[in-house]
């Protein structure tokens, strides 16, 4: 094979890894000298565990040659600093947490560890995930790998961008309003959020808690069912999870699409879509007519309320969510204490970006007196509308295509200064979370300048299986997904 | 307005935040525009719309009282900006 290792799928390097033609050590060896070459380049990663890698790669070998294993045996994946992980720094891109060492591991890291997987480090992201560019990372923007001018998404960029320039196998991320989708679709990479509860929320820490879901970020469709299998699964640990039984996802991939049916909603067909994107979708959603399945027009008419819903629902989630870094029992202190009171607002102060402050206050003030009924109940209610939309969408098809986001990458530091210009890009991202909704980003093509456009594809509540069907489907007839970035 | 530079000082000490004059400035313009645009919910009707706190039907979970290991003293004191023996230091709070 003329590929690099690094280069290479999960699905292809377990054959290989079976099969005892190449070891995860040396597997590992190809992935970092593929990241020294080009991380100084993107940014990609808060830090990298070279030394709990090397050893994860030997106990993977070794496992392996007794015939023991997993899918994810030796195989290097990066981990968004936002999931605990036992004795390696965990900074949720955040200063306040920049010394935190977690006591335990989340659940999703405990279930890859029990495959013995390789950790390859920490992958970078938007401040506690709350950012649409990774330009809010306390430890510096990472650079889309397709133009290192332009941001990679976020707030899972760091993931996105590991995946895409081959400085990991495969990734984990995390999706609140989509931060897995988003940076998915600006790399030109795979990118699912699972339907709320299939993954365990433990030692993922909070921003918003009834949105928030840990999900995989990979080359290819194959490779997210194979990661999508390892994570899902009731955790008692997590009281939102559900106790369902998990599918194999990889079952779904292959199969035909003739008994599928596709809704296209015409509110995420707007003005302000790229011209570009909009033109892709549209080939992407051709090309899946003509492998069997039926179009139909759906109706989702509370979609333009979904940005204001969800920034009151997650700002005010992230308001409480975020009281408990107080400078007390872990994290960052200011040393310019005077009182108890003047502790907690300096560290506080000190210690979180102006996107996290920004959204504090937006919280707080939703749900503070007198404004809790227009604000916070409000967008509460208008969640159920917005919910009962898709409920009944879903009654004439059984998946709804549209764009993952209205445009390409954009530029580092263009929306910098407009916060609301910023919340707006992610229109079409958001509704999947409010209603809990599985949703998937592939590759469907690429602008003239040579960016990546992302297709969405949300199905109905724990109908990850039909997502992926249709995902792979696609997949196999078009390769959007084997373009690569020359970065060099 | 929707959100006075007064609004402002009130919801930043709700939040245990404080701002210099400048950032006060910001956020003040910046929540303003937010806000405005946000007003469009107000056209939406909920008459009898029940709020929705969950993105699926979920209830609380119980579970058997059973147990469990914990952490050890030390090793939860180990992120602590403070630990002195087995508690977390804290600015004096009470005046004698």
């Amino acid at each position: 094979m003329d590929k690099e290792l690094y280069q290479m799928t999960i699905h292809e390097l377990y054959r290989l890894l079976r099969d005892k033609k190449v070891s995860s050590q040396e597997i590992l060896h190809s992935v970092f000298s593929r990241i020294d070459a080009v991380e100084e380049k993107t940014h990609a990663y808060i830090a990298l565990t070279r030394d709990v890698a090397r050893q994860q790669a030997r106990d993977a070998d070794e496992k392996l040659s007794k015939n023991e294993g997993g899918y994810l045996t030796g195989i290097p994946l990066g981990i968004k600093d936002i999931l605990c992980t036992t004795g390696i720094a965990t900074t949720c891109g955040s200063k306040i947490l920049e010394n935190f060492i977690p006591p335990y591991d989340a659940t999703v890291i405990q279930k890859l560890k029990s495959q013995t997987a390789v950790f390859t480090g920490k992958t970078n992201m938007d401040e506690f995930a709350m950012g649409s560019s990774n330009e809010n990372s306390f430890f510096g923007p990472t650079h889309n790998p397709w133009d290192p001018d332009r941001v990679p998404g976020g707030s899972s960029g760091g993931s996105a961008v590991a995946v895409a320039a081959d400085e990991c196998i495969a990734a984990l991320g995390t999706d609140t309003g989509g931060s897995i989708r988003q940076p998915a679709s600006y790399c030109g990479v795979v990118g699912l959020k699972p339907t709320y509860g299939r993954v365990s929320r433990f030692g993922l820490i909070a921003y918003a808690s009834s949105l928030d879901q840990v999900g995989p970020v990979t080359k290819d469709v194959e490779d997210a069912a194979i990661l999508l299998n390892a994570v899902s699964g009731y955790d008692t640990n997590d009281s939102t999870s559900i106790n369902r039984k998990v599918p194999d996802f990889t079952k779904a991939l292959g199969r035909d699409l003739q008994d599928l049916t596709i809704g296209i909603p015409k509110q995420y067909f707007i003005e302000g879509l790229d011209p570009a994107v909009e033109q892709a979708v549209w080939n992407a959603i051709r090309e899946i007519e003509k492998q069997g399945a039926v179009l139909k027009d759906v109706n989702l008419p509370h979609t333009e309320c979904a940005v204001p819903v969800y920034y009151l629902i997650a700002t005010a989630e992230a308001s409480s969510n975020l009281a408990r870094y107080d400078g007390v029992k872990y994290g960052y202190r200011s040393s310019n204490e005077t009182s108890l009171l003047k502790m907690y607002e300096q560290t506080r102060s000190e210690g979180f970006g102006p996107e996290v402050k920004r959204r504090i206050m937006l919280g707080t003030y939703a749900l503070s007196a007198g404004y809790y009924d227009a604000y916070y109940k409000k967008a509460s209610q208008v969640r159920t509308l917005i919910q009962q939309d898709f409920v009944d969408a879903y009654t004439r098809c059984d998946l709804i295509i549209t764009p993952t986001a209205p445009t390409p990458a954009f530029k580092i530091g263009e929306k910098a200064n407009d916060p609301l210009n910023m919340y707006l890009g992610d229109i079409f991202t958001v509704p999947a979370n409010l209603a809990g909704l599985p949703a998937i980003s592939v590759p469907c093509g690429f602008t003239d300048a040579g960016l990546p456009i992302g297709l969405q594809i949300i199905g109905n509540l724990f109908e990850e299986e039909k997502m992926l069907q249709c995902a792979y489907c696609h997949e196999q007839h078009t390769q959007w997904h084997l373009q690569k970035p020359s970065l060099v | 307005m929707k959100i006075s530079k007064k609004d402002v000082e009130h919801v930043a000490s709700l939040a245990r935040l404080q701002f210099s004059e400048e950032e006060t400035a910001l956020f003040t313009h910046q929540l303003n525009s937010i806000l405005e645009y946000f007003e469009k919910l107000q056209n939406v009707d909920t008459t009898d719309v029940a709020p929705s706190f969950h993105a699926v039907d979920v209830r609380n979970a119980f579970r058997d009282d059973i147990p469990g290991d914990s952490l050890p003293v030390q090793e939860s004191l180990k992120n602590a900006p403070e630990p002195v023996q087995s508690f977390f230091k804290v600015p004096k709070i009470i005046e004698v």
